[in-house]
């Protein structure tokens, strides 16, 4: 799709609104619909999009295939990070409430802040490793 | 109204359930499962369930569309012909909607004060959700607070998932081309 301008030129206004909007749902998820599973989806199907009609090439010099691997492992360790900073802190695994001894809601606030963004990360990464398996496979085999 | 709005929602449903089971090409068959996704989001959005009608939308209808069509373009996109003889696939088609026809019967109605997901712990979350967690979206307090340790149940899934991909097919990197090509070399040699 690289040689058709339309296709070209309406990804190019439709991607930078699509990520804006992943990243709204990703932190505005405590207040509306939406969380880390959704905004994931919607960041990754940005970068697919950008694929599909820039080349893979093209979308591996923004996210190389090491680094969208090694992300979907980080989105996980930061979550189970979470768990153990509230059990280092003298709480249960994953209760937020002792993230901050003098106001537990604020904790809470923290914690669902960064258990979203964990979430975020690992589902928007293996979106990204699962366009790269395909179309690298594709690229291998023809 | 919502009782329009739904006859309307489930009649374009069993439509493209029924254009689905008579497509013979896969392509068009990929695009219909993607309408039934976004007409399944409209329908949650009618049941008051947005956050599942988000999720549905945005991986029913977006990426589960582009990942079939991947697997077709691996794959091919014809389907062998099917014998004529349906009859005993028709039965259980009838038996098992039959059955679950049954079992939908005896839900409770939505909404339903008396049911059993709304007098465990339903009370606790909508009461006290705003005090103890201080989110206003209750499905994210119990998302990613009371159920935290199921999420990271769930997350740790999708990682899984990503694993096997990676291991399967390869994470794009090329390595896996490489790989054979050598084998290939020393094949010849």
């Amino acid at each position: 799709m690289e040689h058709h301008p339309v296709v070209r030129v309406a990804a190019k206004i439709l991607i930078p609104p699509i990520l804006l909007f992943a990243l709204y749902v990703q932190f505005h998820g405590d207040f509306g619909p939406g969380g880390g599973f959704q905004a994931g989806v919607i960041f990754g199907a940005a970068i697919i999009l950008y694929g599909l009609v820039f080349g893979l090439k093209a979308t591996q010099s923004v996210i190389p295939p090491q680094v969208a691997s090694i992300l979907t492992a980080v989105g996980v360790l930061l979550y189970a990070g979470v768990g153990v900073w509230s059990v280092m802190l003298g709480g249960n695994f994953l209760d937020y409430n002792a993230l901050d001894s003098h106001d537990p809601v604020h904790g809470q606030h923290v914690g669902i802040l960064i258990i979203e963004l964990g979430v975020g990360i690992t589902v928007a990464a293996v979106m990204i490793v699962l366009f790269y398996g395909f179309a690298g496979y594709l690229r291998d085999h023809d | 109204m919502e009782f329009f709005v739904n006859a309307f929602l489930l009649a374009l449903l069993a439509a493209t359930t029924i254009a689905i089971v008579r497509m013979r090409r896969l392509i068009a068959t990929t695009m219909l499962f993607g309408i039934f996704s976004l007409l399944m989001a409209a329908v949650f959005v009618v049941l008051d369930a947005v956050d599942v009608a988000f999720t549905e939308a945005s991986v029913g209808a977006g990426i589960s569309t582009i990942l079939m069509l991947a697997t077709l373009a691996i794959c091919g996109a014809k389907q062998e012909s099917v014998p004529r003889k349906q009859l005993p696939a028709i039965i259980v088609v009838v038996v098992t909607g039959a059955v679950l026809l049954w079992g939908v019967s005896g839900l409770p109605d939505v909404g339903d004060p008396t049911a059993p997901a709304t007098t465990h712990v339903y009370k606790r979350y909508v009461e006290e959700s705003g005090t103890e967690i201080g989110v206003p979206n209750i499905v994210t307090s119990v998302l990613a607070s009371y159920r935290g340790y199921d999420t990271l149940g769930e997350v740790a899934v999708i990682f899984t998932a990503g694993l096997g991909i990676i291991c399967l097919i390869g994470a794009g990197t090329g390595q896996q081309r490489r790989r054979r090509n050598g084998n290939d070399s020393g094949d010849d040699v």
